[in-house]
């Protein structure tokens, strides 16, 4: 290994935080108490849209222990208004949001009127005492709803619901599908879910008056971003605003958002000048988190007879739900589906186009894989179905139309530049593993006792470590650039303060390793430094695939100074050459001979002591800071494909996992032990979304999914056992090559489960586009086959 | 015999005595958590239907949630920290740590007591009975896979020593 | 979200709580486990003024054989019942349907008296008593009563107990030692320990080949455990053999009329009842008896 990525970097290192968080000591938000805290409950809107007059707290007020009764009107002096705007997509509609809602309520669940008291259940006590005057409105439940012509429109002001349109093209996709051999086409529907963090979203904010000092407390994954919205919000100057990310108990994108009833106990904070809790419970989570997906795909693939891809054309039409996710905007969904779908393949003329609309439902935005699995399902389904029409091997189809090595770098049919995937190398790695023959071998067996076994490719292209340019031109204050200061203590240990943030991912662990490794200490003798916005330097925390990959590289930079800086004084103190040392477990070594010279310590007892002994021109810093801001890359994209073996029970449509194969290709793997649970968790969070998770409305859009016994997520007993393989195809426009691995996992999963609902009822003439794959739906339509 | 709102009780905790005077309507992991500051259970649906607050009473496995604190009364309860404390479930600590059964913590220690009480009770399980106990609790980081491995591999360990 | 304000008593005598039910009504609640009673007080379901615990009362706990019977107090948890060897030889369609009942944290609180006074529709033991006959044992200051399974449950979250009543036992009457009673437990639910979407539990005798005494008993499929009296006709006095197996599903399909509900529409419903009947009874096919 290259002297520089030397171990533990590669190595599987078990994480220093696990320690404490398994004897029970983590340090999560609702852990922290302050003095004079008071919590905060909500009265929350019952119904999907509705206006409201008056707000009777009266009753409330008197209740046992409450403090304050704030609605929007008593909140409007601290905490300003917001609109989720992304300026590369100006067109978009970007209705105004406040922390409280005024006059009308676009969503069940959207926050009304705050409650502040000694104790949350009294809170609650008071919030069931309020007495709100509803007028319900007409509500709109689905992107249908939304666009009906006589659709009644949920923001004052537009005409319509429409929240914004958007086209791709390649060449004359619809040309190429009408002069096609082959058309298969098909409408996929993927219905409304969201991220289920074990840790409900929770806040501790504390207000200083007398120093207008705002410390927040918050399960978040990006502390900077959410100080300087704090801080913009509520009008408070910046560098007095101190959000701290501690443990995270999950997060998954949907802490990664600025959230009206978050934002209302840190203004009630200001307000009351006392530090204000706000832990979510799981019915406000179901209501009030960022939801996902609740698309409906209209997709057509063109083939030649030789089973060429010759074409596609994708509609995406999807909801934003009741506003914009702020400060993302929502519109990313729809787009990297416009983007992605085909990407893995050759596709000489494509068309995406997307329409985003408003409805009475939840905010939609981004939960972990963010468009891809339904991008990924899409293309995969077609190609099984294009192969199956054509009675090609879908396998060998997908292999005769996968990007090839001579075509990159080159930018994809849907707009995206790619640097190098490894989708050939994958394929073989999956097949390497899954041996097809043998499995379509026992398939017939199988099939002949009543058990339907079927298997599912779903080759992926994702999206990671995005770069400045999209927020940046975006106009957000959403960090793409990751700065790493290390600082040498005066027994040669490491502090490292990072920008990125660790939810148990490992990407404090990784940067350890990259520090460790480049210094040559221990990784015991590294210690990072995350999750603060006053201690860490700016960054955008963890989400979107980026940790180790931007985090890391900025590392890197920084270790590579330091380790020249402590080489330097060596050689100086030595009178040898920096080059002819190196740093081995704490010790200069000299490379040729091998001759331990001294240890770190003493460089650092030099050059924090007594740095007048040094030359005034040695590069002699223990304090060195690094950044690392790629150009001219929107993303780093990475690959891989997935393989699921599943039974489907015809008499019960219900789907049983048997197998599931991820092969992933990250680029250059810190900590293969953190990468593969990590995949395995996108992967059960993806058997989760094409299984069983579905956010459900009543006709007059009341969730009837609220709790843990109704909106359901994967248990342990009903996975299977997922094996994960590596190809590593480090990008070179950094040093490290590291690319982002946490979507993939749930990116391929979704395709490929489906592939093998609809492999193993392919007998019974059934195609699955509907996700979730729910019994009921899986017999309705064997019984609609049936009825053929 | 009147019914009341406030009731003084009397628990033994990790080995403690502790007398509060609780609310009647405060359930056993808010006790724990917010009156006498044991944090390590915690709070995920209170329903019941995620497991993160599993602890236990007299010995037996409890959703702290769907307990109330007067029901505590008079009743021996163990939580993470005393199961750390007395070194009982160091083999699974260890083995969940080396092999990177958890992610961000959260379900950790509801899912070390419930492993530790199924090696209790059956100390060789298969993978698939270690799968089923543990499927009352929910892990959304982990693919469960290595929560499995590591359960297990604590028991052979246990079963070496 | 927090449980509201209640107040709570613990008698330790069925008579004080006896007395407690007769003068609070229905205002009281009784916990017992609390593991239904608590998700509907966290989620603000529930809203009783009063709470009376009877996990104290000793005379509600134990397992008794006695002539003709097994009487499991209402403090039974599930647990308990599933590792008690009284259970295990006189009623082990108990043993097979314990371990679908939740997880092993709800098992080892949860107590029959809970379950049955609540009445979940989608509940094993409730089904588990309609089909064993078992008779519940309600204790008030008027007296003691046994009420049939068959007339206690009435509906969603309804049974026969009025609100000064306790319920403090079920009987479940068990034959000799040698019979050959035979029993089975099915139920299908999305995931391990969730509600079934529909299951059973079925008992019968089968002197020679002839199936004779079989009560059918199926959860999750109507407001309440209902037993499948025209399946149960299907097969009553024959030798179970494809056809009478195929009459019985037959017959089971003609009369479930399931609730429809958002995830689960009736047909799929009754539909999986089919088909668990099918696979139960499949177990009971000659040939299968003589595999095992």
């Amino acid at each position: 290994m290259n002297e520089q990525f030397r171990n533990p970097i590669g190595a599987d290192i078990p994480r220093d935080r696990a320690k404490r968080l398994l004897a029970g000591r983590g340090h999560f938000v609702d852990d922290i108490v302050a003095a004079r805290m008071v919590h905060i409950a909500f009265v929350r809107s019952p119904f999907a849209h509705a206006r409201f007059s008056s707000i009777d707290v009266d009753a409330a007020k008197a209740m046992p222990g409450v403090i304050r009764i704030l609605t929007a009107a008593d909140l409007a002096p601290v905490v300003a208004p917001w609109r989720a705007t992304h300026d590369l997509f100006p067109n978009m509609r970007a209705p105004e949001q406040t922390a409280l809602a005024i006059d009308v309520a676009r969503y069940q669940g959207e926050p009304i009127v705050a409650v502040l008291a000694a104790t949350r259940a009294e809170a609650e006590d008071a919030c069931d005492v309020i007495e709100v005057d509803w007028e319900p409105l007409p509500q709109v439940g689905d992107i249908d709803e939304a666009l009906a012509s006589d659709a009644p429109t949920l923001h004052e002001g537009l005409e319509d619901n429409i929240a914004f349109e958007a086209s791709v093209t390649k060449g004359d996709a619809a040309g190429a599908l009408a002069a096609a051999d082959v058309v298969v086409e098909r409408t996929f529907r993927f219905h409304r879910h969201t991220g289920v963090s074990l840790e409900t979203r929770c806040i501790l904010a504390e207000f200083d008056p007398t120093e207008e000092r705002l410390t927040v407390h918050q399960s978040h994954q990006t502390p900077h971003q959410q100080q300087d919205l704090y801080a913009r919000l509520l009008n408070l100057p910046e560098h007095k605003v101190r959000v701290i990310c501690p443990d995270v108990g999950g997060a998954f994108g949907l802490k990664h958002h600025l959230y009206a009833d978050e934002l209302t106990a840190c203004a009630s904070a200001v307000v009351l000048g006392r530090p204000v809790k706000f832990i979510a419970d799981r019915l406000e989570s179901f209501q009030s988190d960022i939801h996902c997906r609740d698309h409906e795909v209209h997709a057509r693939m063109g083939f030649s007879s030789d089973g060429t891809i010759v074409g596609l054309a994708v509609e995406d039409r999807f909801s934003a739900g009741a506003y914009g996710q702020y400060p993302r905007s929502s519109v990313a969904e729809g787009n990297q589906i416009i983007r992605l779908t085909g990407a893995p393949y050759q596709l000489p003329a494509y068309s995406g186009d997307l329409k985003m609309a408003f409805i009475n439902r939840g905010i939609l935005g981004h939960i972990r894989g963010v468009g891809h699995p339904i991008a990924a399902a899409v293309s995969e389904a077609l190609v099984d179905l294009g192969a199956h029409i054509l009675g090609q091997d879908a396998v060998e189809l997908r292999r005769k139309n996968y990007l090839k090595e001579s075509d990159y770098p080159m930018t994809s049919a849907g707009g995206v530049a790619l640097e190098r995937l490894s989708l050939d190398q994958c394929l073989d790695k999956a097949l390497d593993i899954v041996y097809v023959d043998a499995f379509r071998a026992e398939q017939v067996n199988l099939r002949k006792d009543g058990i339907h076994r079927g298997i599912g490719f779903c080759t992926f292209v994702e999206l990671t470590s995005i770069g400045p340019e999209y927020y940046g031109n975006g106009g957000q204050h959403i960090s793409a650039q990751e700065t790493c200061i290390l600082r040498m203590e005066a027994s040669g240990q490491v502090r490292a303060y990072v920008g990125t943030t660790d939810q148990g991912q490992g990407i404090d662990t990784g940067i350890q390793q990259v520090v460790s490794g480049v210094l040559g200490l221990g990784v015991e003798d590294v210690e990072i430094v995350s999750g603060d916005s006053l201690l860490s330097p700016m960054g955008g925390g963890s989400w979107g695939s980026r940790g180790a990959a931007l985090g890391g590289e900025a590392a890197l930079k920084a270790s590579r100074e330091l380790r020249r800086n402590l080489l330097s004084i060596a050689g100086f103190l030595l009178q040898k050459s920096p080059d002819d040392l190196d740093l081995r477990d704490g010790i200069i070594v000299d490379v040729a001979s091998n001759t331990s010279h001294m240890h770190v310590s003493e460089l650092a007892r030099v050059g924090h002591f007594q740095p007048y002994t040094l030359p005034p021109d040695l590069p002699s810093d223990l304090t060195v800071t690094a950044r690392y801001a790629s150009r001219d890359r929107m993303f780093l994209p990475g690959n891989g494909i997935q393989v699921s073996i599943v039974d489907v029970n015809i008499d019960t449509g219900f789907v049983t996992p048997i197998r599931h194969v991820v092969v992933h290709d990250s680029g250059r793997i810190l900590n293969p032990l953190l990468v593969r649970e990590q995949i395995r968790g996108g992967v059960v969070q993806g058997i989760g979304s094409a299984l069983y998770e579905e956010l459900r409305y009543s006709e007059d859009g009341a969730l009837l999914t609220g709790t843990l016994s109704d909106y359901l997520v994967p248990m342990a007993v009903e996975m299977p056992e997922i094996e994960v393989a590596h190809i590593e195809t480090p990008t070179e426009t950094s040093e490290l090559g590291a690319k982002g691995a946490g979507e993939a996992g749930l990116t391929g999963a979704v395709g490929a489960l489906l592939n093998a609902v609809n492999d193993a009822l392919l007998p019974f003439d059934v195609f699955m586009t509907e996700v979730p794959l729910s019994p009921p739906r899986i017999l309705r339509a064997l019984d609609e086959a049936n009825d053929r | 015999m009147q019914p009341e709102t406030h009731i003084q009780i009397s628990t033994t905790v990790n080995g403690e005595r502790v007398k509060a005077e609780v609310p009647v309507r405060l359930n056993l992991v808010d006790f724990l958590r917010h009156t006498i500051g044991l944090t390590g259970a915690h709070v995920g649906c209170e329903a019941g239907a995620c497991g993160a607050c599993t602890i236990l009473v007299d010995g037996r496995l409890t959703r702290g949630c769907l307990t109330l604190a007067v029901q505590a009364d008079n009743k021996n309860i163990e939580t993470i920290e005393g199961a750390d404390a007395s070194g009982r479930i160091a083999g699974l600590q260890k083995a969940f740590h080396r092999l990177n059964a958890l992610q961000c913590g959260y379900c950790t220690p509801a899912m070390l007591l419930a492993a530790a009480e199924l090696l209790r009770q059956n100390p060789k399980p298969s993978r698939e009975e270690v799968r089923e106990w543990i499927s009352g609790n929910f892990c959304r980081c982990t693919g469960y896979q290595s929560i499995v491995d590591a359960v297990l591999d604590a028991a052979h360990s246990e079963e070496a020593s | 979200m927090k449980a509201p304000t209640f107040s709570y008593v613990k008698p330790l005598t069925i008579e004080a709580c006896l007395e407690l039910l007769d003068s609070h009504g229905e205002d009281a609640q009784i916990i017992a486990g609390g593991q239904s009673l608590m998700p509907l007080l966290n989620l603000r379901l529930a809203a009783p003024a009063v709470l009376i615990d009877i996990t104290d009362i000793p005379t509600l706990k134990g397992i008794i054989q006695d002539a003709g019977y097994v009487k499991i107090g209402a403090l039974e948890r599930h647990a308990d019942i599933a590792s008690s060897v009284t259970v295990q030889q006189a009623l082990p369609l108990l043993v097979d349907a314990a371990p679908h009942i939740a997880h092993v944290a709800i098992r080892e609180q949860g107590t029959i008296g809970g379950s049955l006074a609540l009445a979940d529709p989608a509940a094993e033991w409730p089904a588990c008593c309609l089909a064993l006959n078992a008779e519940i044992e309600l204790i008030s200051k008027r007296g003691t009563r046994h009420v049939a399974a068959e007339d206690f449950f009435q509906g969603i979250y309804e049974t026969a107990r009025q609100p000064d009543e306790l319920l403090a036992a079920v009987r479940f009457p068990v034959g000799t030692e040698n019979d050959d009673t035979v029993h089975l437990f099915d139920e299908i639910a999305r995931r391990r320990g969730d509600f079934a979407i529909a299951g059973l539990a079925l008992t019968c005798r089968r002197g020679g080949a002839v199936l004779t005494g079989v009560r059918l008993a199926l959860f999750g499929v109507a407001d309440r455990p209902v037993l499948a009296k025209g399946s149960m006709a299907a097969m009553e006095g024959y030798e179970l053999d494809d056809r009478i197996a195929e009459a019985a599903v037959a017959a089971l399909s003609a009369e479930l009329n399931p609730p429809d509900d958002p995830a689960y529409p009736s047909g799929y419903r009754r539909r999986v009842a089919c088909v668990i009947l099918k696979r139960a009874l499949a177990k009971l096919l000659p040939e299968q008896l003589h595999a095992t």
